[in-house]
């Protein structure tokens, strides 16, 4: 499908991303799946790389990631994927591979393979979709389960006694050197999506370049699972998950820290445009 | 190519390479780990790939990821560790796509010890991951049948996408003997990958390596599509091995090690003058169920000798139906059977059949 402005009838302005099918996705409405889906298809197809793609889906929501992709998809046992992308590979470099994980699957019971796929610096790109919660099976705690966030299997809310603070993935694999570019960013509004577009394009180009292990974070909604309409979901990101998560770019190539003082984000022309964004990044540094 | 003297973990690893193995995922685990060893130099210098995985669970990912992109590639290990890749072996069951698992079984439940064990048999032959899957089990008894079933093992797991394992235990894994290594194969070219891999989606539809079928109807559809294909590998290889069973009353069934450790008791017994012989799975999945079956006419009485407490001989007592006596010996935790003891169990199986014999016949 193309849009063209009436003005310009030859340029289109809004088309349909090649890398995406015409298949309805069974996401819930205000889900921001749809969004980090298209995103990584837009970059996709702007890299030429549909051909050489090669996705692995994980287990949760995103399981039918792989029906969605118009590429070539494996769909690995939950917490899985960088194991089952690593095989992949190592056998196809020349291919662009991704896996697109949540966070229960990342960061819970896939723990160990994530840590050390990057410490292995795999040449893979992950997406890792934090919307604190279980979304499959019905809104149960995930470990970036927010402290006092009540669900389905924390009814009084997440208690640090006994479950703990949730586990920010980002600043813990910036840690690791053979991690290249670990940035977070969100999709509560429009700038967010457009500063997420320019990092899941930058986290491709350096697995393009060989530099190593790529992860975009991306916080998400889940009204369904939340309990909220989808603006309120949102704004529950915006007010309560980007506190606990700030935005930012915990590692990036050596390079790109030796720009130009204070602007070395992998993104920094969009920090103008957004000054707060921009100080968040500056603090997630520092951590 | 000249007999060597090959060590048995070494001896698979090389067979491996030569049989167009590109890719290698292992982990450390005793008795196994000379081949992870043998691998990690040998794949490097050949410009393949070796990944030293974190654990057995990532290993058989890596396995699924390398296999699911169309290359053969393998994966090695023991006990502890093929029960870690349950749930991987069950994925690549479920989405159809090939790899070769040794397993060098050792003493177990748990950590057991390091010592030579065949107590994998269940978990290998019935399939120790969840759903309705199979696997080939190949079990090797010499060092040269290590090596030509590796060979095969990719052979028959590409023929029919189908994980294909071969089980061979601690001594095999730890022993040298004089073996023969085959010619080096020529590697598969990036264009011949198979037609349903992941290879980038030029000038085709996208593919998929997926298990999921959501819907039950579908989901029972691709199991009888499964079962189909089981039906046919169980008609066409089948492989099994009968030794000295001509005239003889008792026959012993055994497989890997434990089949020759059988051999020399037979040899002792046939020397007494007793009318012993050995049926020796080679595949243990498919089981020579047929063969078994036939051999009931022909002998008296079965022994099962094992270096387990029991596992095979549930196959043997399902297929031979109390038609004769079927006798069980075993012994376990990383202890082997020694021929002698053996030639008593034969001495005492050939008795009873005696004793059976002679009452039909007085009857």
């Amino acid at each position: 499908m193309t849009v063209v402005a009436p003005e310009h009838a030859m340029t289109p302005v809004y088309e349909f991303p090649d890398s995406l099918t015409s298949v309805p996705t069974h996401y819930c409405p205000g889900c921001t799946h749809g969004i980090a889906h298209r995103l990584i298809a837009e970059v996709i197809d702007e890299l030429a790389a549909k051909e050489r793609t090669i996705g692995v889906a994980s287990v949760g929501c995103s399981v039918f990631a792989c029906r969605y992709f118009d590429v070539d998809f494996g769909q690995a046992p939950h917490g899985r994927a960088p194991a089952m992308a690593t095989g992949i590979k190592r056998v196809a470099p020349e291919a662009l591979v991704f896996t697109y994980q949540g966070d229960g699957d990342l960061a819970s019971i896939g723990a160990a393979e994530i840590l050390h796929a990057a410490v292995r610096g795999e040449n893979i790109t992950v997406f890792f979709i934090n919307n604190a919660i279980y979304g499959m099976t019905g809104g149960q705690m995930a470990p970036t389960t927010l402290v006092g966030q009540k669900t389905a299997s924390s009814p009084a809310g997440r208690s640090l006694v006994g479950q703990g603070a949730p586990l920010r993935v980002s600043e813990l694999l910036a840690q690791v050197d053979g991690a290249a570019f670990v940035v977070r960013r969100s999709l509560h509004d429009v700038v967010q999506i457009r500063r997420a577009k320019k990092a899941i394009r930058r986290a491709f180009e350096v697995q393009e370049q060989g530099l190593g292990f790529s992860m975009v974070e991306l916080l998400s909604s889940c009204p369904t699972n939340w309990g909220l309409k989808p603006d309120a979901a949102l704004d529950f990101i915006r007010d309560e998950m980007v506190p606990a998560f700030p935005l930012g770019d915990f590692k990036v190539p050596e390079a790109e820290t030796a720009g130009a003082a204070g602007a070395g984000t992998a993104d920094s022309s969009a920090a103008g445009a957004d000054a707060a964004g921009s100080a968040v990044a500056g603090r997630a540094r520092r951590g | 190519m000249a007999r060597e003297l090959l060590k048995g973990n070494v001896a698979f690893a090389e067979a491996a390479v030569r049989a167009g193995c590109e890719a290698y995922f292992g982990y450390p685990i005793t008795p196994q780990t000379e081949a992870l060893e043998h691998l990690s130099t040998r794949m490097p210098e050949l410009g393949r790939t070796f990944v030293q995985a974190e654990s057995e669970v990532a290993a058989i990912n890596m396995v699924y990821g390398a296999a699911a992109a169309g290359v053969r590639t393998m994966t090695s290990s023991s006990g502890p560790g093929t029960s870690l890749m349950m749930e991987g072996l069950s994925y690549l069951a479920g989405s159809e796509v090939p790899a070769v698992v040794v397993d060098v079984m050792r003493g177990g439940p748990g950590l057991g010890n390091i010592a030579p064990a065949q107590s994998d048999y269940l978990q290998m032959v019935k399939g120790g991951g969840h759903g309705d899957y199979r696997q080939i089990v190949l079990a090797p008894s010499t060092v040269q049948e290590l090596i030509d079933h590796t060979v095969l093992a990719f052979d028959l797991a590409d023929r029919y996408r189908i994980v294909t394992v071969v089980l061979a235990d601690g001594s095999l894994g730890q022993m040298m003997e004089g073996a023969e290594l085959p010619p080096m194969r020529h590697l598969r070219l990036p264009g011949e990958r198979p037609a349903w891999a992941l290879t980038g989606a030029i000038m085709r539809e996208p593919n998929l390596v997926s298990s999921i079928h959501l819907d039950p109807d579908e989901e029972e559809a691709f199991n009888r599509h499964l079962q189909a294909k089981y039906a046919e590998i169980a008609a066409a290889e089948v492989r099994f091995e009968e030794y000295r069973l001509e005239g003889a009353r008792v026959a012993v069934v055994a497989f890997g090690t434990t089949a020759r450790l059988a051999k020399t008791a037979i040899t002792a017994a046939r020397a007494e003058g007793l009318a012993v012989g050995l049926f020796r799975p080679i595949t243990l999945w498919p089981y020579p169920e047929v063969q078994l079956r036939a051999l009931v006419k022909r002998v008296d009485a079965m022994l099962v000798v094992e270096m387990n407490t029991g596992q095979m001989v549930e196959d043997v007592q399902r297929i031979v139906a109390e038609r004769v006596p079927v006798r069980f010996f075993g012994r376990t935790g990383g202890v082997m059977p020694m021929p002698e003891e053996i030639l008593e169990e034969l001495r005492r199986s050939a008795h009873e059949a005696e004793a059976a014999h002679q009452e039909e016949v007085s009857a």
